[in-house]
């Protein structure tokens, strides 16, 4: 009796976060889904069919197509300039001859990751020498890194214009030292939404380097160098490598954000930064095309979990 | 070839007054903050001499053999190596090598590259780290483990890569530190012999750090025994158990009785001690004590024999009490016996027959004796 109560304690305990996945992720996954293979519609939602029980859903499985992926896939044919024949469907808008999408998954991915670059050589040297401080210092300096999430991201957003317009902190500072004479455009730019994204995101980078680094025996650095090696080709052939998992833990977790990133570039970016958050943004309420963006979204994920699942198949191969 | 054995036999360059010694503490003293961990320590040590330095934890042992290696700096004093000062010289350019006490092998890589680390960081050509690397793994018996990951072998093995990773660059002097701490108990007997003979197959100097002093006795040529940063005595193993210089070193090697008293008389017959309560203690003559002196006769448990008869040999001390205690181990029996309410004897005896007649129990009446000479005075 006891026995089939723990089993049954058991079975519930892993229960739990199934059912907050399969609530909070897969259904709302599923709908977003859904409504991506429906068609525009002036209606209420915007977008038909609007399907009314899991019985309609089943009646209606005909009225739902695939047309806003092979919009999509125009967008991107007529991005990299291939396969116009495959694209003579009557779209209101000619993707293939002016795709947008594409350049905006392309600019997402590439801003991205040119943040997740500098947020990594920012953090890294941030984690080094927290790992490295004296053990007493390590929980404040530790507060410190979390500090800025106790105020609003959109208030800490904000605040950077302050500082990045052209009449902003940094233009006073750098003209009153004398450094330069014309204010530095930075504003509107994105150069400004990488210092925005580096910013935003440094925590996320820092916390899972400096729990790779703090883990690290420091008699290893001490072998390496007992066995010849400088203080510098230690670090990279004994620190670095052992703090790579600390490493891909932190880019994966600035990276995939990122992407997706809508409130920087709004504020802090220009008209011509292009990011999918934004372009989804608009394409949702701005144009309500609610299916169209539901693609978008679907392809974005695709774009994101795609390289991870195959990168953790990856390294669960080189462990075992 | 000569044997092994008839090596060490004759090693003894420290009673040698024309040897100059290979490394030298000259007034070595360590301060870490307040804390003095090595204090205006001198210390001489010889080539090709297998040194252990014993002490309790916090004794500063390892900050001694850090030192060496180069992870710490001298606060005051300097150390030389082959009569160079070794003083402001990286670790990477020192040319002794440590094995660690966590073994510190380098997880991300096999045990070919951990062994071979140090020779691809002195720039070896590829083909020449191979053969030396396989040279080790050979040493150390592991050449069909090159390809595992730490990770994937046994402490044992761990500790031979480790070992085989500190030698792989032949270093003048090996340090180790605490090797065989994290082995059992079994294994670290066997390992001991191994360390030993593979140290007289290179001609190496060793310099181990343990808290062992069975393992210190078994291996090393000379111990050093430290105290609060200071060394209490220097000796090969045989005097340090049969000879220490203080009371602390006899209490610290091996298990000990001491008596305290006053010296009464002290000439070539020999020297008297009164213990108080009557006890009178007949010892050696010890040139170093005066009568009226406060002294310390110190005796091993397995010097003294117990019995239930008083001894009839006159020069023999003899006292008498009651059995305490009993341990029987198998090869000996270890009696405690309560001589009055402060003083408890410890007894070894040796189980050289399987049956005894007429066997101690406890609180029976016996007789503890000892030989003048089996015991030795100490005044400090």
């Amino acid at each position: 009796m006891r026995r089939v109560v723990s089993a049954i304690t058991s079975r519930l305990v892993i229960a739990v976060p199934y059912a907050w996945l399969l609530f909070f992720f897969l259904v709302p996954f599923v709908i977003v889904f859904k409504i991506s293979l429906s068609d525009l519609a002036i209606a209420m939602p915007p977008y038909t069919p609007a399907v009314d029980g899991i019985r309609d859903l089943f009646a209606r499985l005909g009225e739902f197509d695939l047309e806003n992926y092979h919009l999509l896939m125009c967008d991107l044919l007529g991005y990299v300039g291939i396969g116009a024949d495959l694209c003579r469907g009557g779209f209101s808008i000619d993707f293939f001859e002016r795709p947008y999408l594409s350049v905006a998954y392309i600019s997402s991915l590439k801003i991205a990751a040119v943040s997740t670059i500098f947020t990594l050589l920012v953090g890294y040297p941030i984690a080094y020498g927290m790992a490295r401080a004296p053990q007493s210092l390590r929980p404040t300096l530790l507060m410190l890194v979390i500090l800025p999430f106790w105020t609003s991201f959109l208030i800490r957003v904000y605040a950077w214009i302050g500082i990045l317009k052209p009449e902003g902190l940094l233009n006073q500072l750098l003209t009153n030292i004398g450094l330069i004479n014309e204010p530095l455009v930075i504003m509107n730019t994105n150069t400004a939404v990488y210092i925005g994204i580096v910013y935003s995101y440094l925590p996320f980078m820092v916390l899972p380097l400096y729990s790779a680094l703090e883990k690290l025996d420091h008699s290893l650095i001490e072998a390496a160098q007992d066995l010849g090696c400088r203080p510098l080709s230690a670090f990279w052939k004994v620190t670095f490598p052992l703090s790579l998992p600390g490493v891909v833990a932190g880019c994966l977790l600035v990276f995939i954000p990122a992407v997706g990133e809508f409130v920087i570039p709004d504020l802090l970016g220009g008209s011509r930064t292009l990011m999918i958050g934004k372009t989804l943004w608009s394409e949702f309420f701005n144009n309500r095309d609610w299916p169209l963006s539901s693609a978008v979204a679907i392809i974005l994920l695709l774009i994101l979990v795609v390289p991870i699942v195959l990168f953790q198949r990856a390294q669960a191969r080189a462990q075992a | 070839m000569k044997s092994l054995g008839s090596i060490r036999r004759s090693f003894a360059p420290w009673d040698d007054p024309a040897a100059t010694p290979y490394i030298r503490f000259e007034n070595v003293t360590k301060r870490f903050g307040d804390f003095v961990a090595v204090n205006d320590l001198s210390l001489d040590i010889y080539e090709r001499e297998f040194f252990a330095l014993l002490g309790a934890s916090g004794c500063g042992k390892t900050t001694l053999l850090r030192m060496l290696a180069g992870f710490e700096e001298p606060s005051a004093g300097r150390i030389l190596l082959d009569g160079q000062d070794l003083s402001g010289i990286p670790p990477y350019r020192r040319p002794v090598n440590m094995m660690f006490q966590s073994y510190a092998l380098f997880p991300h890589m096999s045990v070919e590259a951990n062994i071979g680390f140090g020779l691809k960081q002195d720039g070896m050509p590829r083909a020449e780290i191979a053969a030396r690397v396989a040279e080790m793994l050979k040493l150390v018996k592991l050449e069909q483990f090159a390809k595992r990951k730490p990770h994937q072998l046994s402490g044992g093995q761990r500790q031979r890569v480790a070992l085989a990773r500190s030698l792989a660059k032949r270093p003048k002097v090996l340090l180790l530190d605490e090797p065989l701490g994290a082995l059992d108990k079994k294994l670290r007997e066997e390992t001991q012999f191994e360390l030993v003979d593979l140290q007289q197959e290179l001609g190496l100097t060793f310099i181990v750090v343990t808290h062992d002093q069975e393992e210190a006795m078994t291996m090393a040529d000379r111990i050093a025994i430290l105290d609060k940063g200071e060394v209490m005595q220097v000796a090969t193993p045989a005097e340090v158990y049969e000879a220490p210089a203080s009371r602390f070193v006899a209490e610290f090697v091996g298990s000990v009785n001491i008596f305290d008293g006053t010296v009464r008389e002290n000439g070539a017959e020999g020297m008297r001690i009164d213990c108080g309560e009557g006890r009178v203690i007949e010892a050696e003559n010890s040139g170093s004590a005066d009568i009226g002196d406060q002294v310390a006769f110190a005796i091993r448990p397995e010097k003294l024999q117990v019995s239930s008869q008083k001894p009839d040999n006159a020069r023999a001390n003899a006292l008498e009490g009651e059995i305490y205690d009993i341990a029987y181990l198998g090869d000996m029996t270890i009696y405690h016996v309560k001589i009055s309410d402060g003083l408890v004897i410890k007894s070894a005896m040796l189980n050289s027959s399987r049956l005894v007649d007429d066997p101690l129990t406890w609180e029976d009446r016996a007789w503890v004796s000892f030989a003048p000479d089996a015991g030795v005075v100490l005044t400090g």
